[in-house]
């Protein structure tokens, strides 16, 4: 009986210990005062100075300690772990559609994130440019140069990368224009992606792509990681080339309704994206090669972004949910596209 | 024809060849990787390696694969004590089970998880209610570097352990000593180099998992990046210089891991009764 | 007849108990977890994700990268297993240590080293007169870069077990090196390079880390199984991931299953009976070993 008890004992002792070693690490992640952002890819060097900037100003107006924590990734992937249980209290994606997906199977967020923020929840722009070798080799100006048979374009794969849905949208945008009719800019897309020699599955894979491991002739890229990839490539072997019309990117920005009301740090969330709108940091935004929303900001960095047309996915494409249907979907435009480029 | 020649002959053939082999298969591809690491001298490295970020990814990975170690040593125990030292239905099933993390794909592992503890389970709200947070935090990397290293320690013990039988256990029995008294001075024993064996194995393939860590990670820089996850975001920050330099440093520690490996193997061949069968 | 058959050592209950309980909770909870999603998916979804295009040519391309990656590191791995084995050379304890290495680093490293050796600028890349990078050739090496070690350890300890005598004796009797190679060796050591082959493909079936540097990951064209599975999180389709998933897990299960029933038909006099009764060295000896 005695001897029983004994081993009844030992054994609930291991027990214990092994689920004790185990459980340890679960408590912790939300003691201190701190915040996660998810975000996308190219936004890091962006945000790496940004949280510098708004902890001193927290620090300054509350006296707390501000530790902001990121994770970056791509666009649809960053939303999806917050649907799926990232404690993200921001969040700062590529599109307005991979916000809305956060109410896809639970409400995360109200579903007028986008009216909460001055300018659409959208403190910066930029837009869709080429990037091209030193001297501009093969002599491309414009989307139509990117057909030409001896071109090969790096960009990464829509179905994966918030930067290539706008890359993608863009030369669409570009066709519709200038050819007039749906079937042109299909004809057109199709040309393109007949030229992709590589897909990555971020845009800051295509741009590694072609800056590091030289493929290809150009690269459509944000704006903002052209001028990022040429100022980290200290040799100054890149161009950017600025087409004439392009697609007005907005990546938004929103504060996760669930996630700030259960770990009580909606106050400090808003003022983090608040903050974004202000004039220190709408500069920083600049410095950055994004185009800043405050007119007054731009003007000031007027030399740094050249002018050109800049066609809205609400005007053009009638808003991020129709174009997720029509063309990204499964079976949509991109896959018919691939599809017949292959077959 | 001489006697000796057609031993001779592919001698020297089969070495070169196999230098061959390894030079283009294996010491290329590591070369890339430690020549790029010190191509700005010794201190980018060093500075690469202490920078902060670094160090709390290389905790979080020293953690994790500690932890899958010990975990790991407790199962492996357990499972090989029942599947050699006793004769039961199903124990081909067990054995099974025990190999089944082997030929599952990391990203299938990541995934299975994420649908085990994200939105899409039912255990999702119990989880939020109870501010418990699996996936896209620490626990979420422990389970699947424990997933994934699993068989290692179970595999060689189970493999040494059939070979051994149970007369030593059996014998100790009947002179009166019990179950831990058996297994302590019996069993571990006998055992304990391949314990070591498969311990180094789990710890070697700990650190290096990828795949299924970077699904359930999240990515959060100072909190839930491993070494794999940081070296890639150094990458993708354009700064190959400290990603290599951080791989130098994980195949540093695979290689002191391996090191003690080849050690704990001369062990094993010293006692020929220890033979492995992996 | 009872569950267990007596025996004197304790610990049976316990030890079992403890097994059970932890490889449900770590192996059986998700599985199953991935299992009961799947239940949920509508039949005609189902069909249309399965009769995918994409997903087809997805399938053929890794089943078929990680085949011939498989068989050619069978080969590799046969002979770095049988010279680590067999002979003392320079190097040969640092080759045997190092033969490890790409289990412990992390895949993604080992794409990025691997692309840069191979790419067009690289090192290897610029000597060769075809690509390797961003093809299914790249793709290939990457599996053979991650599986070599599953190989060569599998087979060290079956090449230790063949005593050389067996070797000298078949020399002795007048055997050359190929008939030693045909009668001995190979019956001997084929069921090892099974399971070093059935390893390596279940493994290069998932692989991920590495192959998403090295290939040029266009859908149709170079997209494997698991960057579509990536691909379909991404865009929130978890009932598309879990197909993908379920079908990887069946191909590999098979697959392992398939050579299991190999191996035990299979077995070495067997294979001997099938040569002797063949005689493909018919034409250069007149009494085969």
């Amino acid at each position: 009986m005695h001897k029983h008890k004994l081993r009844l004992k030992k054994t609930i002792t291991i027990f214990s210990i092994s689920i004790g070693i185990f459980a340890w690490p679960f408590q912790g992640f939300s003691k201190d005062i701190s915040i996660l952002n998810a975000s996308y890819d190219p936004t890091r060097e962006l945000f790496r100075s940004y949280n510098h900037l708004f902890a001193e100003y927290w620090k300054a107006k509350t006296g707390d300690n501000l530790t902001v924590y990121e994770s970056h990734g791509g666009s649809g992937k960053q939303a999806r772990a917050v649907i799926d249980g990232m404690p993200a209290d921001v969040v700062t994606l590529a599109l307005a559609g991979d916000i809305d997906a956060l109410n896809r199977y639970k409400p995360l967020i109200d579903k007028n994130w986008q009216n909460r923020l001055p300018a659409h929840s959208t403190p910066y722009t930029s837009t869709i440019v080429f990037l091209v070798r030193k001297g501009n080799p093969k002599h491309i100006h414009d989307w139509d140069d990117l057909i030409k048979s001896d071109i090969q374009v790096v960009t990464p794969n829509p179905k994966t990368s918030g930067g290539a849905r706008w890359n993608f949208l863009a030369a669409w945008a570009y066709a519709q224009n200038k050819y007039g009719s749906e079937d042109k800019a299909y004809q057109f897309v199709k040309a393109l992606y007949a030229r992709v020699p590589i897909m990555d599955t971020s845009a800051r894979g295509s741009t590694l792509s072609f800056v590091q491991r030289g493929l290809g002739d150009v690269l459509i890229s944000w704006e903002n990681e052209a001028y990022m990839a040429k100022k980290e490539e200290k040799s100054n072997s890149f161009e950017i080339i600025t087409p004439s019309i392009s697609i007005l990117t907005e990546p938004s920005v929103a504060v996760v309704d669930s996630i700030v009301d259960h770990r009580g740090s909606r106050e400090v969330a808003t003022a983090y994206l608040q903050y974004l709108y202000s004039d220190p940091a709408q500069r920083l935004i600049a410095q950055n090669y994004y185009r800043p929303c405050n007119p007054a900001i731009v003007m000031e960095f007027r030399d740094k972004f050249p002018s050109l047309t800049l066609m809205t996915i609400d005007k053009t494409f009638g808003g991020w949910k129709r174009v997720k249907d029509k063309f990204f979907s499964d079976n949509g435009i991109f896959d018919k596209i691939i599809r017949e480029i292959r077959y | 024809m001489k006697a000796a020649s057609p031993i001779i002959k592919p001698y020297y053939f089969l070495i070169a060849l196999a230098w061959v082999v390894f030079a283009l298969v294996l010491i290329c591809p590591l070369l890339v990787v430690v020549i790029e690491a010190f191509s700005q001298g010794i201190k980018v490295f060093w500075q690469a390696c202490i920078e902060p970020e670094a160090l709390s990814a290389i905790k979080l990975t020293l953690l994790a694969t500690i932890i899958a170690l010990i975990m790991n040593v407790i199962f492996g125990v357990m499972a090989a004590w029942c599947v050699s030292k006793y004769e039961f239905i199903g124990k081909t099933l067990l054995v099974t089970l025990i190999d089944l993390p082997f030929s599952i794909s990391p990203i299938v592992v990541g995934l299975i998880y994420t649908l085990l503890y994200g939105s899409q389970s039912i255990f999702y709200n119990f989880l939020i209610e109870h501010h418990l947070q699996v996936i896209y935090a620490i626990p979420g990397i422990l389970l699947v570097t424990i997933f994934v290293t699993l068989p290692f320690v179970a595999r060689s013990l189970i493999a040494l352990m059939q070979e051994q039988g149970t007369q030593e256990e059996e014998a100790a029995r009947l002179l009166g000593a019990n179950g831990w008294q058996i297994f302590w001075h019996v069993t571990l024993p006998n055992i304990k180099w391949a314990l070591l064996h498969g311990s180094v194995m789990s710890t070697a393939r700990a650190m290096g998992e990828f795949g299924a860590v970077s699904v359930v990670s999240g990515h959060i820089q100072g909190l839930t990046n491993t070494l794999p996850l940081h070296i890639e975001m150094l990458y993708n920050e354009y700064n190959m210089v400290a990603a290599f330099s951080i791989s130098v440093l994980l195949l540093l520690m695979a290689m002191l891991v391996l090191v003690l490996r080849k050690w704990c193997e001369k062990h094993l061949e010293r006692h020929p009764q220890q033979k492995e069968s992996a | 007849m009872s569950f267990v058959k007596q025996s004197v050592i304790p610990g049976f209950w316990f030890g079992l108990g403890y097994s059970l309980i932890w490889l449900t909770l770590i192996v059986l909870m998700p599985l199953i977890a991935l299992v009961l999603y799947a239940c949920h998916i509508h039949y005609d979804e189902l069909w249309r994700i399965l009769t995918n295009r994409e997903l087809f040519c997805a399938l053929k391309l890794s089943l078929y990268t990680a085949f011939i990656a498989a068989f050619s590191v069978s080969i590799l791995g046969s002979l770095l297993a049988w010279v680590l084995v067999r002979y003392r050379f320079p190097g040969s304890k640092l080759m045997d240590v190092m033969i490890d290495l790409p289990f412990a680093l992390p895949t993604a490293v080992a794409g990025i080293a691997l692309t840069s050796l191979y790419d067009q600028n690289g090192f290897l890349g610029s000597l060769l007169p075809f690509k390797v990078a961003y093809t299914p050739l790249g793709i290939m090496i990457a599996l053979i870069f991650v599986t070599l070690p599953f190989v060569v350890r599998t087979l060290q300890p079956i090449i230790k077990g063949i005593p050389k005598s067996i070797e000298e004796a078949a020399f002795s009797l007048g055997a050359n090196s190929f008939q030693l190679f045909l009668y001995v060796l190979f019956p001997a050591l084929f069921p090892a390079w099974l399971t070093g082959f059935s390893l390596s493909m279940a493994r290069s079936l998932g692989e991920y880390g590495s192959i998403v540097f090295i290939s040029a990951n266009i859908p149709y064209k170079t997209e494997i199984l698991p960057l579509l599975i990536v691909s379909k999180l991404d865009q929130f389709d978890y009932v598309g991931a879990t197909v993908v998933s379920i079908l990887i897990l069946l191909v590999s299960f098979a697959f392992l299953l398939l050579i299991n029933l190999i191996q035990n038909y299979v077995k070495p006099n067997r294979i001997l009976w099938i040569l002797n009764r063949f005689h493909p060295m018919a034409l250069f000896t007149k009494d085969p070993l």
